[in-house]
């Protein structure tokens, strides 16, 4: 196991190198740069700008340069908002897509966990025919048409909840609503596929012939085996969610990371596109790292070799 | 419980008995097919769908760019525009045959891409397993850890928004999951005895594959697929949204939704009208999915 998780965290350092790599030239191939605006600058002043952050550099050494400084944990200073470095933009936006993230996270496992087991439980009845069919309908709603009938609904004709920024707890409602229902239906679809397999397998009969209650079969038996694909759907989930916060931040007016980013890409503010960058890529090695272990804990067959 | 597994076990019966008289596996799975009502419906449904994107376009009285500006924001079935028309006068029926069809064709080609290429590298690393194993799915882990939708955006900063750029882009990233899935699918698959029968008898690796393996891989991925199609038309909509989709005046069922979005308030069927014909196309694709799957693999029914 040690040595497993060793070596993991060693391919993880090529894998960054070559995140940070395309993303730096690929952000500098990009037409125009951070110091553009309508009325343009004097070119001394611009040369002094450009000095200020090394940019007057050749490119190599830039790309050098900023290797060094992320080794350092060093993320640099943010082009475009003057007093801030980007690790002060993430430690200040961060925490907020994170929250929103996670619950939307851990409420889309608990519904679509809990769902898909019944309607597996209760297969080829009316009850897992609407639940397949309101999974379907899930899935196929995109996070765009939800979110602005959410807020027609539920805050400008019933006024029940706030609809943009994040002051209070409620204003967290709708944003992880609109977030965690794909969730919901994704998880919801693999569990009771899982949950089927599993439940017609030898073993579950022997459990059914020993006379255990069939809530015993279903959480000490079944459903730890049938949520096995569901781990190796973490990435993929945290993947979605963040491409969605990208969609929700912005119809909520959520002060979250990415939000941030957009903006920071089309404004070529690089050193924040790069922080974001390579602050999600972290994430994600690691969650994909947590999912195998859990995994192999789980299934013995996929032991960690 | 008991009255759901006797059913199909008589159904099953029936279908030894057919198989008797020498029927294949895929002879048994298109009749359960044409058994399952949403399936055969979605089946009509999509290819309906598919015919009216390929043909509609030169049957509408209007192109997909036509500017009638003396008609500008007229609702459904006014002044000559079955579905009415956009801020610019554009009719939205023809958008609408235009903007399938190219959502139709991001979804379709992306996920084959992505099917060819994740199921030959999953069961390839899943079957041979050891460092050509280790070596497959670390370059896998590798590109899965890129944060793919900042790449997208980072590649329509830099490029432009550039049509065959995002079917690369969308195809690269799906294939990733499809290799997963299969190589863990094949890792369980191979311990079963007729794999090892098969080893026996002498068959090469190469033909396990292709003649054990993979067959008994396509429940899974035509799940995946399923989900995958839905899922590629879905984030080309999400980079429409960000101003970053196909770009103006050809469509997609993403950019008029968008679009619609921030005119729900004057004209709601901008944001109505694409948003259902979406949903119903995916919709479609996933009842068929299932029922594929049901048909394919009867144990799970």
């Amino acid at each position: 196991m040690f040595r497993f998780l060793l070596r993991r965290l060693l391919v993880a350092i090529p894998t960054l190198l070559l995140v940070i790599t395309a993303s730096f030239f690929m952000m500098r191939a990009a037409p125009g740069g951070p110091f553009d605006s309508q009325r343009k600058l004097p070119p001394e002043v611009e040369r002094n700008v450009k000095a200020k952050y090394g940019l007057d550099k050749p490119l190599f050494v830039q790309y050098l340069n900023y290797l060094g400084g992320v080794v350092h944990g060093d993320l640099g200073p943010s082009l475009k908002y003057k007093d801030k470095s980007v690790t002060d933009i993430i430690k200040e936006d961060f925490p907020t897509s994170l929250r929103l993230g996670l619950s939307s996270l851990m409420i889309g496992v608990a519904f679509g966990v809990a769902l898909g087991a019944l309607a597996a439980m209760r297969q080829n009845t009316a009850l897992d025919y609407s639940l397949t069919t309101a999974a379907i309908f899930g899935i196929c709603i995109p996070t765009f048409v939800t979110a602005p009938l959410l807020i027609l609904l539920f805050g400008t004709t019933l006024g029940w909840l706030p609809t943009g920024g994040l002051s209070d707890a409620r204003s967290y409602i709708l944003p992880v609503l609109t977030l965690a229902l794909p969730q919901i239906a994704v998880v919801s679809r693999l569990t009771r596929a899982g949950m089927i397999e599993v439940l017609h397998s030898n073993y579950i009969r022997t459990a059914r012939a020993k006379g255990l209650s069939e809530a015993r079969i279903v959480m000490r038996h079944a459903l730890r085996a049938a949520i096995l694909p569901l781990v190796g759907y973490l990435g993929p989930a945290t993947a979605g969610i963040i491409t969605g916060s990208l969609v929700v931040e912005r119809i909520f007016g959520v002060p979250g990371l990415g939000k941030f980013f957009v903006s920071s890409a089309l404004q070529r503010d690089y050193t924040v596109v790069l922080g974001v960058v390579i602050l999600y890529a972290v994430l994600v090695i690691l969650l994909n790292l947590a999912a195998e272990v859990v995994q192999a804990l789980l299934d013995p067959r996929m032991r960690l070799s | 419980m008991t009255g759901a597994t006797l059913a199909p076990g008589s159904r099953k019966a029936s279908a030894l008995m057919e198989a008797a008289r020498g029927r294949s596996l895929w002879d048994d799975a298109g009749r359960r097919l044409i058994r399952n009502r949403f399936a055969i419906a979605s089946v009509f449904v999509l290819g309906f769908l598919v015919i009216a994107a390929i043909i509609g376009p030169y049957l509408a009285p209007y192109s997909y760019d036509y500017l009638d500006k003396t008609h500008v924001w007229v609702p459904p079935l006014t002044a000559g525009h079955l579905l009415g028309t956009d801020s610019l006068g554009r009719d939205l029926l023809a958008r609408l045959l235009s903007g399938l069809g190219v959502s139709l064709e991001i979804g379709v080609v992306a996920t084959v891409v992505s099917l060819v290429i994740g199921i030959t590298w999953g069961a390839a690393a899943g079957y041979f397993g050891g460092w050509l194993d280790e070596l497959m799915m670390r370059f896998v882990d590798i590109l899965y850890s890129l944060p793919f939708i900042f790449f997208v955006i980072l590649l329509m900063v830099t490029f432009g928004r550039n049509f065959i750029l995002m079917f690369v882009a969308i195809g690269f990233v799906q294939w990733l999951t499809m290799a997963r899935i299969v190589r863990g699918q094949t890792m369980s698959l191979k311990q079963r005895e007729f794999i090892e029968a098969a080893r026996a008898v002498g068959l090469s690796g190469g033909a396990i594959i292709g003649r054990h393996i993979v067959p008994n891989l396509l429940g899974p991925v035509v799940v995946y697929v399923t989900l995958t199609i839905p899922d590629v038309i879905l984030t080309e909509s999400v980079l429409s949204f960000l101003g970053m989709g196909v770009q103006e005046p050809l469509t997609s069922l993403g950019t008029l939704i968008s679009n619609g979005a921030t005119e729900m308030e004057l004209a709601p069927w901008l944001l109505i009208i694409p948003s259902i014909l979406m949903v119903v196309t995916l919709m479609a694709f996933n009842f068929i999915g299932d029922g594929l799957r049901d048909a394919i693999d009867p144990k799970e029914r």
